[in-house]
């Protein structure tokens, strides 16, 4: 197995590194300033690709590795792979979902309590010393509130089942209604957004769903309003929402992801309504670590010729 | 100047002689607890709650004997030698869900009713409470900083702690203790508590010693009462128990942490992190915190919403009403 070549394309923890190091040729796409140097030396032997949310496989890029066979990402997204192109050419795309579902779902409740409550804020009101000064300002209360789930997959159910512990009424948008739920469902995003207090991103990347947080939903979800995205920094069209926010439209956003990750909107940093983190949705060491046993197993499955344990394509 | 203030109020109110006459015991700005309407239903005798009691009676002393009720809050004690000064009292009504600041038997023994916030807050500090464990295991707030920070790209942040089906050990079930296992059974958390009497009616595992309760937790979560017993109840034998990836949450009171050792435990590395909402001697916060990534820091605001603001000025005044209509307290403490 170790003359297998496998190609990866984002960092990702240590443990996976160092297990892929061990049991195959593994490339790494960084010590190769270009990456045609990378394909002239290697594209004949590259059989799999390990990507993450950020970074996966194009049709360009798989094009150019006419030996490749899988591509296993270490995300549950996969919005960063041409998986119609791997259909055609009979490449086996892998995910990680179920084992990050529970961190996604915590972290969104915890980026929903950071901003109505405005725990960094006021932390930094008291590292900066100001609490001898007086009080931090009253803030907004969560329980009781209504919270609007775009996406009702394995994400959206977990965050659902979380916010009912704060008694938060619970309704949905998804591509289709989905009749075993006991949640109200909303046919558009614009009437999702006008009945919510809360509204939170949890649905794929597609092309479908590519900027549905547009200058129309930001509008109906108001200065009132809060907007969450746990999803892609592609959900949301994000210059209307830095304008929205620097003109009180919206009243407050708390952000892991980003249109352009790692660049964050300058405007951002001066706001005290908004809440911004790096991509840290699934970013626990229990979790990646499974997520990393998942992309181990597949690429091991598939170069037994066994059953693939979690498979898109 | 003050006796001209005073005089005014004399004047205005000789006007309203029917109306009860309610004294705000409490700091300045005090009357925002019966806002946002100023109440028609009562004469407040000092609506800038200035001066303190003692100079007004002394400057009033015609008064003294047509105070009924008090609305108190913490710092500003009803104890025995208040109620010496006010012979005509019948209602102290406090703002707060705490009762520390009020002398609770020797109202009882004079027949004067007492009221508080009751339950009110209880969501609030609760998800206040949830708020802060999921800040220090995610690291929100110090991700937040380093976002702002600008410094560091790409994006090389560690990593945080898994906080579904975490055990939780949550130390006093009352109505706080009781809506924080609520939230976090949400989570699929595992829920055991300490409280001074185990609860028959509860399903969750007892233990009688908050060290036992470290022992076998991950998160310990104070959301019990100060008093002589629970002083230093955390300290640097239960916060080893909890061990190198504990977190504490503190919504309760400061003084049930021995601030010094939490500071001490947190700088090794002897727990995982803290989550603290008060401390002992707020607002002053040690500075050696300030420069920690696993603690959030909150200023006392568990209960500081708008939301609760309008709740509990409503409450007030639904227990002043009651009161003087001979009707039961709405939320009465004894």
């Amino acid at each position: 197995m170790g003359s297998i070549s496998v190609l990866l394309v984002a960092k990702v923890i240590p443990y996976l590194e160092q297990e892929l190091n061990k049991r195959y040729n593994l490339l790494r796409i960084w010590d190769y300033p270009q990456k045609s140097q990378l394909l002239t030396q290697h594209s004949a032997s590259i059989r799999a690709v390990v990507g993450n949310a950020s970074a996966g496989a194009d049709a360009e890029f798989i094009d150019a590795l006419p030996k490749l066979e899988i591509v296993s990402s270490y995300s549950v997204g996969v919005d960063m792979i041409d998986l119609n192109k791997c259909k055609e050419k009979g490449i086996r795309v892998t995910n990680t979902p179920d084992v990050l579902t529970d961190d996604v779902a915590d972290l969104a409740i915890g980026l929903i309590l950071a901003l109505l409550r405005r725990i960094c804020e006021s932390d930094r009101y008291v590292r900066n010393g100001n609490w001898k000064s007086g009080d931090y300002k009253l803030t907004t209360k969560f329980s009781g509130k209504t919270v609007g789930i775009i996406g009702l997959g394995r994400i959206g159910t977990a965050i659902a089942k979380r916010a009912e512990g704060f008694n938060c009424p619970i309704s949905y948008f998804s591509r289709t209604q989905k009749q075993e739920s006991k949640y109200k469902y909303y046919p558009s995003v614009v009437e999702l957004a006008s009945n919510s207090d809360i509204l939170v991103v949890a649905c794929p990347l597609t092309e479908e769903t590519h900027h549905i947080i547009n200058r129309e939903v930001i509008n109906a979800l108001g200065p009132k309003g809060y907007l969450i995205n746990i999803g892609r920094g592609k959900h949301v069209d994000e210059p209307e929402l830095v304008s929205a926010l620097l003109e009180g439209r919206l009243g407050g956003a708390g952000l892991d992801v980003f249109e352009n990750e790692p660049h964050v909107p300058e405007e951002l940093f001066g706001l005290e309504n908004v809440v911004l983190l790096p991509h840290v949705g699934s970013g626990t060491v229990e979790t990646r670590t499974a997520m990393a046993d998942l992309v181990l197993g597949n690429l091991e499955a598939h170069f037994l010729g066994k059953p693939l344990l979690t498979p898109l394509v | 100047m003050a006796n001209q203030k005073n005089n005014i109020i004399i004047e205005q109110s000789s006007e309203d002689n029917n109306l009860p006459k309610i004294f705000l015991h409490g700091p300045p700005k005090f009357s925002i607890v019966l806002q946002p309407k100023p109440s028609h239903n009562f004469h407040i005798l000092n609506p800038s709650s200035h001066p303190p009691l003692h100079e007004f009676i002394a400057l009033n002393p015609h008064h003294v004997s047509s105070i009924t009720a008090v609305v108190c809050t913490g710092g500003f004690p009803v104890n025995a030698e208040v109620l010496q000064l006010l012979p005509s009292l019948r209602l102290v009504c406090t703002p707060s869900a705490g009762t520390n600041h009020i002398d609770l038997s020797e109202c009882l023994r004079r027949g004067i009713q007492v009221s508080s916030a009751g339950n009110l807050f209880s969501e609030d500090v609760a998800d206040l409470a949830v708020a802060l464990l999921i800040d220090v295991g995610r690291k929100i707030s110090a991700a937040d900083r380093f976002l702002r920070s600008q410094l560091q790209k790409p994006w090389d942040f560690p990593l945080g702690s898994k906080l579904t089906g975490k055990k939780i050990g949550i130390v006093g079930m009352g109505r706080i203790g009781l809506e924080v296992a609520k939230r976090l059974e949400a989570f699929s958390c595992m829920i055991s508590y300490n409280s001074r009497n185990k609860k028959p009616l509860l399903s969750y595992p007892f233990y009688s010693s908050v060290l036992e309760l470290a022992t076998n937790t991950n998160v310990i979560i104070l959301c019990c009462d100060l008093n002589d017993q629970t002083r230093h109840i955390v300290n640097k034998e239960v916060m080893l128990a909890l061990g190198k990836r504990g977190i504490i949450v503190n919504v309760g009171r400061g003084a049930l942490i021995d601030e010094k050792e939490l500071l001490k435990c947190l700088i090794e590395g002897e727990i995982g992190g803290a989550g603290l909402d008060v401390f002992e001697n707020e607002p002053h916060v040690p500075k050696e915190f300030f420069s920690l990534d696993n603690v959030v820091l909150s200023p006392h605001k568990g209960a500081l919403t708008s939301e609760s603001l309008i709740g509990i000025s409503q409450l007030v005044e639904q227990n002043l009403k009651a009161f003087f209509s001979n009707k039961p307290l709405i939320t009465p403490v004894i």
